[in-house]
């Protein structure tokens, strides 16, 4: 009984193996890849993926005649198992693109399976510049935020205001590292000083009370978070109780509004941040909040959420234009496709693609209101400035990608 | 200044006070999962979703119900010791009979399972959870900037902990209780309902968790992953202390805090491993660990 009940199992689990993929050639898979139970469940998540199907709603899918479906997997802020999914989407199921995979660690490890199978890869979550940098792909499109957009950002305003003297608290792995060093460049250059840096293990570091400690007694006058998600919500948090937002400015390098949501505006009230779309920033962005709401009520858009949707749109624009069976014969002819065309939706307006595959999003300065200023749920922001995207991001010949020289 | 391994000396204290304080986490957890190991058998896997559980009712009674901190410091390990008390008389009871391995596994699904209810109804970023007013602000104690809530955390923590301590070693409930872990079919043939002192304990030891899931939310978010973050070291601590030995994971707890802070100055990357260093080499050494009584 066991041994027959094992072999129909067998047989059933095999059963997708045999069934040709060929048969359904001009059908499109797009897959979401994020964390779903971890730490960035909330900046990334099902969000994401109710973003995704948005825009496959917004565009019409069914009416411009395509098939489109989205699916989506957990990778656990882990790079091994993400590489895994990845493997067993593109050779397996028939997944033409991979979308979101935020962790920077993971983001970099899934981009050479990409340009291998030679698929598209239209990265929203994670963060490292090096996506367009040292490690660029011409399979690949860096979406909607990077550390240096945000350290250029965030980190020149803080020095602008006289905050020269900087000490680090950062998460040790590669996006840490990353938003660290592109951060102490635009300090160094703009005059100002790094006084030392604190980094934490990551992920499972859940108390920083050692490390504030040490940045208080750096005399530094700014603390730089380079961190994420739930650790910049804890040590913010500390920083409050230890006192050190009296006597040090904190920068939150890469915070998201669900983290101030998280953090409460008691907490979080006056912290400078950058994000690039802000749900409130436009009539734009408020008719798209208003249309993916209903499906995510807890959780409001932010940018990651929001680049999901517009990365899929575009993406499907571009299909349209080339004929499903083109797009999914060739990921790097159809991500050149993509950079040739104009970007233009409801949350980032019109942009354009870098030939990198940076999308040059205009980043946006935010303080975090008081709870006297706040009028709604989620009125969280002010806009303090704005940079244009052809000056937010690191320019071209800096980044060393090496597909652009040849 | 005093320059301690070329590091200023008040900054060292500093650090010094930091680590017992995050000790006083460790101790309180470990002492409950002793106390349960070393009565019930079973290795509470599920110890770290309780204490997010006592967090969270934490959260509930002030937002739902509008009772605050202190009195949810008595309710909230109230109401995670009854869910404890169902869950040992349904499932966990099961269980006695068969290897360790068995129960490590169910309470082990039983945190995912818990956590993921927690994670699909608030979401994993965390809730705030405000500082009681009366312990608000921070004292400078000259070498560094105290916050008071933390004092009082440190001061809490004792108290429950040896209090946890001396009901086990010194009172005649406590000798019963050793007694029924020792030879439980001779202590019931005294007359005492072992199975309902088996319950209790587990109850007991929830409500421990419980405790410090509550003096950690104004410190920590409020999330669903706060307790998988302690669980892992705390079980070290446990291994280190020598399993099911009361003074052991208490003082084990508090040192491995106070190491862990260390490491912290020294070399921070190794900050989230260095119990385990430790672990390692107490296991080499004296496998019974630091406290363990001999097989």
């Amino acid at each position: 009984m066991a041994l027959s009940r094992r072999s129909a199992l067998l047989t059933a689990a095999a059963l997708p193996l045999i069934r040709p993929a060929r048969a359904q050639a001009a059908k499109i898979k797009i897959g979401v890849l994020n964390d779903q139970s971890g730490p960035y469940t909330n900046t990334g998540g099902i969000t994401s993926v109710i973003c995704t199907k948005q825009a496959l709603e917004d565009f019409g899918v069914s009416a411009k005649g395509l098939d489109v479906e989205v699916i989506s997997a957990d990778h656990q802020n882990k790079p091994d198992l993400a590489v895994s999914i990845v493997r067993q989407w593109f050779d397996r199921d028939g997944v033409d693109v991979l979308l979101d995979v935020p962790t920077s660690s993971v983001g970099l490890a899934v981009q050479s399976v990409a340009r291998e199978k030679n698929k598209v890869y239209l990265n929203v979550g994670a963060a490292t510049s090096a996506l367009t940098g040292a490690q660029c792909s011409p399979n690949l499109i860096h979406w909607c935020y990077d550390t240096y957009m945000l350290s250029k950002s965030t980190g020149g305003a803080m020095v602008k205001a006289g905050g020269d003297s900087w000490y680090f608290l950062t998460a040790d792995y590669a996006f840490g590292k990353q938003l660290q060093g592109d951060t102490s460049r635009i300090v160094t250059d703009s005059g100002g000083k790094v006084m030392g840096a604190a980094p934490y293990p990551f992920p499972g570091t859940t108390d920083f009370s050692s490390f504030l400690v040490q940045a208080q007694a750096s005399g530094a006058k700014v603390l730089g978070l380079a961190n994420a998600g739930g650790d910049t919500v804890n040590s913010i948090k500390q920083a409050h109780e230890f006192g050190l937002n009296n006597s040090m400015k904190i920068a939150a390098l890469l915070m998201f509004i669900t983290d101030v949501h998280a953090l409460g505006l008691d907490t979080a009230a006056g912290l400078n941040l950058t994000e690039s779309f802000y749900w409130d920033l436009n009539d734009g962005t408020r008719a798209f909040t208003k249309r993916v709401l209903p499906k995510t009520p807890k959780n409001y858009p932010n940018m990651i959420h929001a680049g999901c949707y517009s990365a899929t749109l575009h993406y499907l624009k571009t299909v349209a234009a080339m004929g499903a069976a083109e797009a999914k014969k060739n990921g790097v002819a159809t991500i050149d496709h993509m950079k040739a065309m104009p970007v233009e939706d409801d949350c980032f307006g019109k942009t354009i693609i870098r030939a990198d595959g940076r999308n040059l999003v205009s980043s946006y300065l935010f303080e975090v209101k008081t709870p006297a200023e706040s009028k709604g749920p989620w009125d969280y922001y002010k806009l303090k400035a704005t940079t244009p995207g052809d000056e937010a991001f690191r320019p071209m010949a800096d980044g060393h990608c090496d597909f652009i020289k040849a | 200044m005093i320059m301690i391994f070329g590091v200023p000396g008040p900054l060292l204290f500093g650090q010094l006070l930091l680590g017992l304080i995050n000790g006083a986490f460790y101790a309180m957890l470990s002492l409950g999962l002793a106390v349960i190991f070393g009565m019930l058998n079973i290795i509470n896997f599920a110890h770290g979703a309780l204490f997010m559980m006592g967090a969270f009712a934490a959260w509930m009674l002030l937002n739902y119900v509008g009772i605050g901190y202190f009195p949810a410091l008595i309710l909230a390990p109230l109401l995670v010791g009854i869910f404890g008390v169902i869950i040992e008389k349904t499932i966990i009871s099961r269980l006695y009979k068969l290897d360790h391995l068995y129960g490590l596994l169910l309470t082990f699904g039983m945190s995912l399972v818990i956590e993921g209810l927690f994670r699909n109804a608030y979401g994993s970023s965390g809730l705030p959870y405000r500082i009681p007013d009366i312990l608000q602000g921070a004292t400078n104690l000259g070498f560094m900037y105290m916050p008071n809530y933390r004092g009082w955390v440190v001061l809490a923590a004792m108290v429950v902990c040896f209090s946890t301590w001396a009901i086990i070693e010194k009172t005649s409930l406590g000798a019963t209780l050793r007694a029924a872990t020792e030879n439980a079919p001779l202590v019931q043939a005294f007359g005492v309902n072992v199975p309902r002192l088996i319950t209790l304990t587990y109850a007991g030891g929830v409500a421990l968790a419980a405790f410090a899931g509550v003096l950690a939310a104004p410190i920590y978010s409020v999330n669903p992953n706060m307790g998988s973050n302690f669980i892992n070291t705390v079980f070290a601590v446990v291994v280190i202390g020598g399993m099911g030995s009361i003074m052991g994971s208490i003082l084990t707890g508090f040192g491995l805090g106070v190491v862990e802070g260390l490491t912290k100055v020294f070399y921070p990357q190794a900050s989230a491993t260095v119990v385990f260093l430790v672990m390692v080499i107490v296991l080499l050494v004296r496998p019974r660990g630091l406290f363990g009584k001999a097989a």
